[in-house]
């Protein structure tokens, strides 16, 4: 069984096609990676596979589950599925604890005492203990990315969707975060990415998505596409986005 | 030839030292002229002593200021009951009017409705409607009293403001705030009450301020259907006295009040115009 | 003898076609000669003047109107009626009367523009209570439960906290229209009104209201006070205030006043 499987999903905005029909797998464990030009549909993606956007046609598997029945709950799909954003992530009125707790006390209905510890070690393991009662505009942007992902990792997701989490992140600060998706990987956590970071999808990635237009024109390994392309678009795309 | 850095400054930083002292001086100078003025040119005008005397009555205005302060405890009452109201009521309507769920479509139109009635009604008009109309299908007392109509009038006009205010407040939260708290695996209710609605209303408390010091003023709208506030009280003196130095004593009191409000609501303002940049 | 009889007859009539004639004063300054034209409303309403039938006497301005005609020398077939509007008597102007009498204050504005006759009526302050206290005896003590009301510019508002001392404090509105509101609203028992006004307003404009006292009249009130309007510069108004003046002085003005506007009103003065 496939961790997350999409079948001939279609969204759109209006007359405007975002996602044209993609058929997508994903298994346990495995880093897929989206790439494709602005505005080939792969926030649009992501957002869909979360339950964020409705879909007009085609069906999201979780598990074998279709979970894009109309009028399904999708709080208990969310919780298993988290995601962090390219910006605005935290809720800049609370600490980063008290950002990491929200969820787990509303949804889970722990209490900041059993949740407490627990987050004290995610805090610790991501390196960010010391800033764990700081305001988000009290860190820096990668601070805040990485304690976005942290806050995702308390309610204990299956599955984690990146949406250019670097992308409005200062040079230096990029490193951070990414070794934070690869430590993550190395942890054995499944993840789907959206990203401009070509160096990065093709270490990483266990497969590469490119996108255009709303459709899946090409995917495989991150070797296939990155070092044999067969469709001209993505040879293209590749040319521009590595240069 | 060099010129020598005096007090280890340079030469831009001298200059505009010198610049902020001239402008600083041109500031006092005209200050001083503009008071001047006033103070020697209105008295020469012919009709002052006339004004001086039936606005600016030292012996009325002793006389009359203790009873006006008493007054004025009225205006703070009918403040501190219909403040909490308003704020509440205007929520609500905010929340009514951004009801997303279908089944809550008649909630909007009312919410609609209720601001579009009462941000076009004077207040006024919605006082005197409401303080008289309602007590007059025969409600029988104390269910009748002006202080309560009148005081819904007041909240009902005011939550009407204050829901815009409150929307557009809940607006300027960035919508990714919404899909970050949706994708953690909140209800929209909890998204609402924890992420969004704390950080609107941080928005606009500046906002939220000038509403208040108006609904301050706005008070006195009540004399009209029967209480004794501080405007009703000045006037009352006025044609005892047959002079208007009690409502010039009433000003007085609403100024020592609203002045250091709206400084505080301008320094939020600014404040908050300084985050954002 | 019958010379002197003749002459006696003869002077006997002439002094008869005097008197009826308007006598020494009035001669030749009314409008008609040997008349003596009376406006008044248009209709004439209660108790000022009964039915809408001035010619009767019957009503304070009626009865006040022929009692000024006798004194002046004029008899009652030389009263003559007329109607005019209020609004439009005190516009400055030639009139087509003698005198106007339709509960015309007499103020110093009005006085620039038309004449007025001393007063023939100071308003006293009475007592206006809505359907709900109607019971209330005329006596302070009674008055002293009532919420109050009252337009907050006159000079009820100091009259009610000296006299009446209410337990509750008073409400106080800008105008009349505001308080009849309150009463029939019934937030508030009882406003103080001139007694013409609290007549008027609990006839007229508020249903189930009663006037169920009056204070005595105090000139100190700064009271509103009636007089007859003439035009400007008519010489006619030494005639009638002489006319006023005696009334006043042999207590016959009053005597109408209590039979017109204490007894048929029903007001009784309050203790
Ligand atoms: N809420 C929306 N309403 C209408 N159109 C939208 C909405 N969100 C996205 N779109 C449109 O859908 C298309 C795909 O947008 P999407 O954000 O998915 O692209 P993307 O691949 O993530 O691009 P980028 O690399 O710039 O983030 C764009 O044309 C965008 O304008
Ligand atoms: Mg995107």
């Amino acid at each position: 069984m496939h961790k997350i499987e999409l079948h001939g999903v279609v969204k759109r905005f209006g007359q405007n096609t975002v996602c044209d029909g993609i058929d997508l797998t994903v298994e346990k464990d495995q880093m897929v990676c989206l790439i494709g030009a602005s505005g080939a549909g792969k926030s649009t993606l992501l957002r869909c596979i979360n339950l964020l956007e409705p879909i007009e046609d085609g069906e999201i598997y979780l598990d074998g589950e279709d979970i894009s029945i109309p009028g399904l709950n999708p709080q208990r799909v969310r919780a298993k599925i988290g995601m962090v954003f390219q910006n605005f992530n935290l809720f800049p009125h609370m600490t980063a604890f008290e950002n990491t707790m929200l969820a787990p006390k509303r949804v889970q209905g722990l209490s900041k005492s059993q949740l407490k510890s627990e987050i004290e070690e995610l805090f610790e393991r991501f390196e960010l203990a010391d800033r764990m009662h700081n305001y988000p505009d009290q860190l820096s942007g990668g601070q805040q990315q990485r304690v976005a992902i942290v806050r995702a990792l308390a309610m204990k997701p299956e599955v984690m969707l990146f949406d250019e989490i670097t992308s409005a992140l200062d040079p230096q600060l990029v490193g951070d975060v990414l070794d934070v998706l690869l430590k993550l990987k190395s942890q054995g956590m499944t993840m789907v990415l959206a990203t401009h970071e070509m160096q990065f999808a093709r270490q990483a990635a266990d497969k590469v998505c490119f996108l255009k237009d709303g459709k899946i024109i090409e995917e495989g390994s991150s070797e296939e596409i990155f070092g044999t392309p067969k469709r001209p678009e993505t040879k293209a795309f590749l040319a521009r986005a590595l240069k | 030839m060099p010129i020598p850095e005096a007090a280890g400054m340079t030469r831009r930083e001298r200059y505009e030292q010198k610049q902020r002292l001239k402008s600083l001086l041109i500031a006092a100078a005209s200050t001083v002229c503009v008071i001047m003025a006033l103070v020697i040119l209105v008295p020469m005008t012919p009709g002052w002593e006339k004004v001086q005397k039936s606005f600016f009555d030292g012996t009325v205005l002793a006389k009359t200021f203790p009873k006006l302060l008493d007054a004025f405890t009225v205006n703070v009452m009918i403040f501190t009951w219909s403040a909490p109201a308003i704020a509440i009521l205007g929520l609500l309507i905010a929340l009514a009017r951004d009801a997303k769920s279908p089944a809550l479509f008649p909630l909007r139109i009312f919410g609609a409705a209720f601001t579009d009635v009462f941000r076009g009604v004077p207040v006024i008009l919605t006082v005197y409607l409401i303080g008289f109309g309602i007590p007059g299908l025969g409600l029988p007392r104390p269910w009748n009293s002006p202080f309560i109509w009148g005081s819904l009038a007041l909240v009902l006009t005011y939550s009407a403001y204050v829901a815009e205010i409150f929307r557009a407040g809940i607006d300027s939260v960035h919508p990714s705030q919404r899909s970050a708290a949706l994708s953690l695996g909140l209800s929209e209710r909890q998204v609402m009450r924890d992420v969004i609605l704390p950080q609107a209303v941080r928005n606009v408390v500046p906002s939220q301020m000038n509403m208040l010091i108006a609904l301050q003023k706005d008070v006195s709208l009540l004399s009209f259907i029967g209480p004794v506030e501080i405007f009703r009280q000045a006037g009352v003196f006025k044609s005892l006295f047959a002079n208007f130095t009690p409502y010039v004593g009433a000003a007085i009191i609403f100024l020592i009040v609203t002045i250091p409000a709206t400084r505080y609501a301008d320094y939020l303002m600014a404040r908050q115009m300084r985050e954002r940049r | 003898m019958s010379k002197r009889i003749l002459v006696a007859a003869v002077s006997l009539a002439l002094m008869a076609t005097n008197t009826i004639a308007g006598g020494h004063c009035a001669a030749d300054k009314t409008l008609t000669a040997g008349k003596f034209t009376i406006a008044t409303g248009n209709p004439a309403y209660y108790p000022w003047v009964l039915d809408d039938a001035p010619e009767s006497g019957q009503g304070f301005e009626a009865a006040v109107a022929y009692a000024v005609a006798k004194e002046m020398g004029f008899a009652e077939q030389d009263v003559v009626w007329v109607r005019s509007s209020f609004d439009e008597a005190i516009q400055p102007g030639v009139k087509n009367f003698d005198v106007n009498m339709q509960q015309y204050s007499i103020t110093a504005e009005r006085d620039q523009v038309v004449d007025f006759s001393l007063p023939y009526y100071t308003a006293p302050m009475a007592v206006l209570v809505g359907a709900s206290a109607t019971d209330t005896k005329p006596t302070i003590a009674a008055l002293k439960s009532l919420k109050w009301g009252a337009v907050g510019s006159t000079t009820a508002v100091q009259k009610i906290a000296s006299i009446i001392q209410p337990t509750n404090d008073p409400l106080l509105y800008g105008d009349n229209a505001d308080v009849n509101a309150a009463i029939s609203a019934n937030q508030i028992d009882g406003a103080m009104f001139d007694l013409p006004t609290a007549l008027f307003l609990s006839a007229v404009m508020i249903e189930g209201s009663k006037v169920i006292g009056q204070f005595p009249a105090a000139s100190s009130d700064n009271a509103d006070q009636f007089g007859m309007l003439m035009e400007e510069g008519n010489p006619l108004k030494a005639c009638v205030d002489e006319a006023l003046t005696s009334m006043i002085n042999s207590g016959s003005l009053a005597s109408i006043e209590a039979k017109w506007l204490q007894d048929t009103t029903g007001v009784p003065l309050i203790k």
